[in-house]
């Protein structure tokens, strides 16, 4: 048998520190929202007969964090998907209501879906890099979108992948395949190339919850530096990484939005039993 | 970290417009495709159909009770599909019955039981290989391979006429006598002499009514009694040597017989069978089997009891496509059963037949046209089993794929 070996403790990153004072209250419950980047009004959703989201009132703010919580099943995913459509591959999915990007109702069949995925880019839970090398994973949607020169294309790549806190790992080995990296370099690789297309709208569904907590401490840094230039939405079952990254949460259950707030405010301080259950694990 | 500068081609509103692709132009490109692979699709689509309704114009004349009830016959009016009919239900049971056990057994070797020893697993890679390779073999060359494996068994028993080895047939001795009635002598096996008239000799009628010859003098007038001419002989009376089979009939070797035309149909689709059930049982997520193994299951166990069941539905489908593909060959057939003047349905698995295909192909070659109509009602039968099998296998498929993870 071989011996245990303690492994020697983790420095701990002097950033997250900061963060962690910041995060408490990460704004001091803000006065005066900022703008709305994604509007929901009387927002409902469908899967065939089956109702998924019911009435949903809610304000994504401009360059702002917000997570989704709740019980699974309770529609948050759903929800999250709506905002890019990716819903539209889904047979029997509708939805009712508005849901305005920047003051435009998207749900429309006039949407056009190519335009709006690129203004509102997802990550997925499982890192999805293509088979391809690191380059041309992050390289590919420039390409559908753009026509551009290679000096172009690598100031994009590098830059997303700096953005994306990749670059260092991999600027050595931009050419080999990006199935190569681990799970926690994959997904970031994946923010990197969401990024790469200059979208608005970061939406994250479960991003960490197939990661190592090393990984996903990468992933919640790297949100905050993403936090100046993108408004993000992430869906999670872990309830620490709300509290610590987000500024707005909204807690969800059995399709309905139950409470909606600044994070301290909603943890600390919830307005509802039902939220103070869940964030307390008594119930979910 | 110090501060990114964000490239202009994200930032420089006018650089992105010069480099953009513009929408437009994708969606265009997006509708073109679409609409090509539609327009491909539909003529693929659009040739079955027109091949459908020519046959269909051509055969549904001819296609009646007479037709599906009557045997072959050289009048074009009364000939009729039956024997091949019958044959190709014949040839059809008895090669599923040997292909699939033998054929999902081969799978499951293959794909649940890998051998983890670097030698073995060359012999393993090596049988996965011809496998592939036999399932793109010519259905020709298994037909030739039926020939020498099955019909004459390289000769080691001897052969078709003379078999070294044989259960569930009973010889007469048969003669017409002057009175034509017939008497008929059973005698012990086809070696045995022809048997000579003498009186007393233990006999029977056709009806099979048990009498003993009388063996009438070589001048002696024919009797007026019915009762003794019945059983009269004369002494230069000759026998015919008949053979009466069983439906449990059995040689070796197979001979030309249904069961070597459905054990050659079994070789050609045999690696569709693999092949299909290889991937069917591919297509069970290892966390299922791992879910099992972990539980303390026996890898016999984890094939009987998870994995199998997950790709029961897939199997089954791959063998109603092999079925499918058994039913239309014709090629293999030819080579063993050639173009034989069949009347009857097989009444046992060494009776010579005759297969839908098969009888499709010698009217279609003929050259009056009464005759191509009638191949083309056989085509419209052969093609509703078909088309039939294929529904099956897509019903199938909906009703019993579950989700598995």
């Amino acid at each position: 048998m071989t011996p245990l070996t303690v492994p020697p403790p983790r420095p701990k990153a002097p950033k997250s520190v900061a963060h962690e004072a910041s995060l408490v209250a990460p704004n001091p419950p803000a006065p005066s929202m900022p703008e709305p980047a994604v509007q929901l009004k009387e927002f409902n959703a469908w899967y065939g007969d089956f109702q998924a989201l019911h009435n949903i009132q809610l304000v994504l703010p401009e360059k702002r964090i917000t997570a989704f919580i709740g019980p699974s099943g309770c529609g948050k995913s759903t929800l999250l998907r709506w905002i890019n459509r990716m819903n539209d591959a889904i047979p029997g999915a509708r939805a009712t209501g508005t849901l305005e990007i920047h003051g435009k109702n998207i749900l429309g069949s006039s949407t056009d879906v190519v335009a709006l995925r690129r203004q509102v880019g997802i990550v997925f839970q499982k890192p999805n890099p293509f088979p391809k090398s690191i380059y041309d994973n992050v390289a590919f949607g420039v390409r559908l979108h753009m026509k551009t020169t290679r000096a172009e294309l690598d100031e994009v790549v590098a830059w997303s992948l700096k953005k994306a806190g990749l670059w260092e790992e991999v600027k050595d080995r931009l050419n080999q395949s990006a199935l190569g990296l681990s799970g926690g370099q994959q997904q970031r690789l994946c923010i990197a190339r969401a990024i790469a297309i200059g979208p608005e709208v970061l939406l994250m569904d479960e991003p960490c919850s197939a990661l190592d907590p090393r990984s996903t401490a990468a992933i919640e840094e790297l949100m905050f530096e993403l936090r100046e230039s993108y408004t993000i939405a992430i869906v999670t079952h872990n309830m620490q990484q709300a509290s610590r990254v987000s500024d707005y949460t909204a807690y969800m259950y059995l399709g309905n939005l139950v409470e909606f707030g600044a994070t301290a405010n909603v943890f600390e301080n919830p307005q509802c039993q039902e939220t103070e259950d869940y964030i307390t694990g008594r119930f979910g | 970290m110090k501060k990114l500068v964000k490239p202009a081609l994200l930032s420089d509103p006018e650089l992105m417009r010069a480099r953009q692709r513009p929408l437009e132009h994708r969606h265009r490109k997006d509708r073109f495709f679409k609409r090509l692979c539609q327009g491909v699709s539909s003529i693929s689509a659009l040739v079955l159909v027109v091949l459908l309704v020519a046959i269909l114009l051509q055969g549904i004349r001819t296609l009646n009770t007479q037709f599906l009830g009557g045997v072959a016959d050289p009048d074009p009016t009364i000939a009729g599909l039956f024997p091949a009919l019958m044959g190709s239900v014949w040839l059809l049971v008895i090669t599923m019955v040997v292909a699939l056990p033998l054929g999902v057994s081969a799978a499951i070797i293959l794909e649940e039981f890998q051998p983890r020893r670097p030698v073995l697993r060359r012999v393993h890679d090596f049988i996965q290989l011809n496998i592939t390779n036999l399932s793109g073999v010519p259905s020709v060359v298994f037909g030739i391979l039926g020939l020498t494996v099955f019909v004459s068994m390289f000769g080691l028993f001897g052969n078709e006429q003379n078999p070294s080895y044989e259960v569930g047939a009973t010889y007469v001795d048969q003669f017409y006598n002057e009175g034509d009635f017939i008497i008929e002598v059973p005698i012990a096996d086809s070696q045995q002499e022809e048997v000579v008239p003498k009186e007393g000799l233990a006999a029977f009628t056709h009806d099979g009514e048990p009498i003993l010859v009388h063996l009438l003098g070589d001048d002696e007038d024919w009797p007026e009694d019915l009762a003794l001419a019945k059983r009269s002989l004369r002494s230069w009376d000759l026998p015919g040597r008949i053979k009466e089979r069983d439906w449990w009939y059995f040689r070796l070797p197979f001979g030309r017989g249904i069961l070597t035309g459905a054990l050659t149909l079994m070789l050609v689709i045999l690696p569709i069978i693999i092949i299909s059930s290889q991937e069917a049982l591919r297509a069970v997520p290892s966390s299922l089997r791992q879910a099992s193994l972990g539980l303390g299951a026996t890898p016999w166990q984890t094939v009987r009891y998870v994995t199998l069941p997950a790709a029961f539905p897939g199997i089954l489908t791959g063998a109603i496509i092999a079925m499918s593909r058994a039913i239309g060959e014709a090629a293999p057939l030819l080579m063993i059963a050639g173009i034989v003047f069949i009347t009857n349905a097989p009444g046992n698995l060494m009776d010579d037949f005759t297969a839908m295909p098969l009888q499709i192909y010698n009217w279609a070659g003929r050259p009056q046209k009464e005759f191509h109509d009638l191949a083309a009602s056989g085509i419209i039968v052969l093609l509703s089993a078909l088309l039939t099998f294929n529904a099956v296998a897509v019903i199938l498929r909906q009703k019993l794929q579950k989700p598995l993870s």
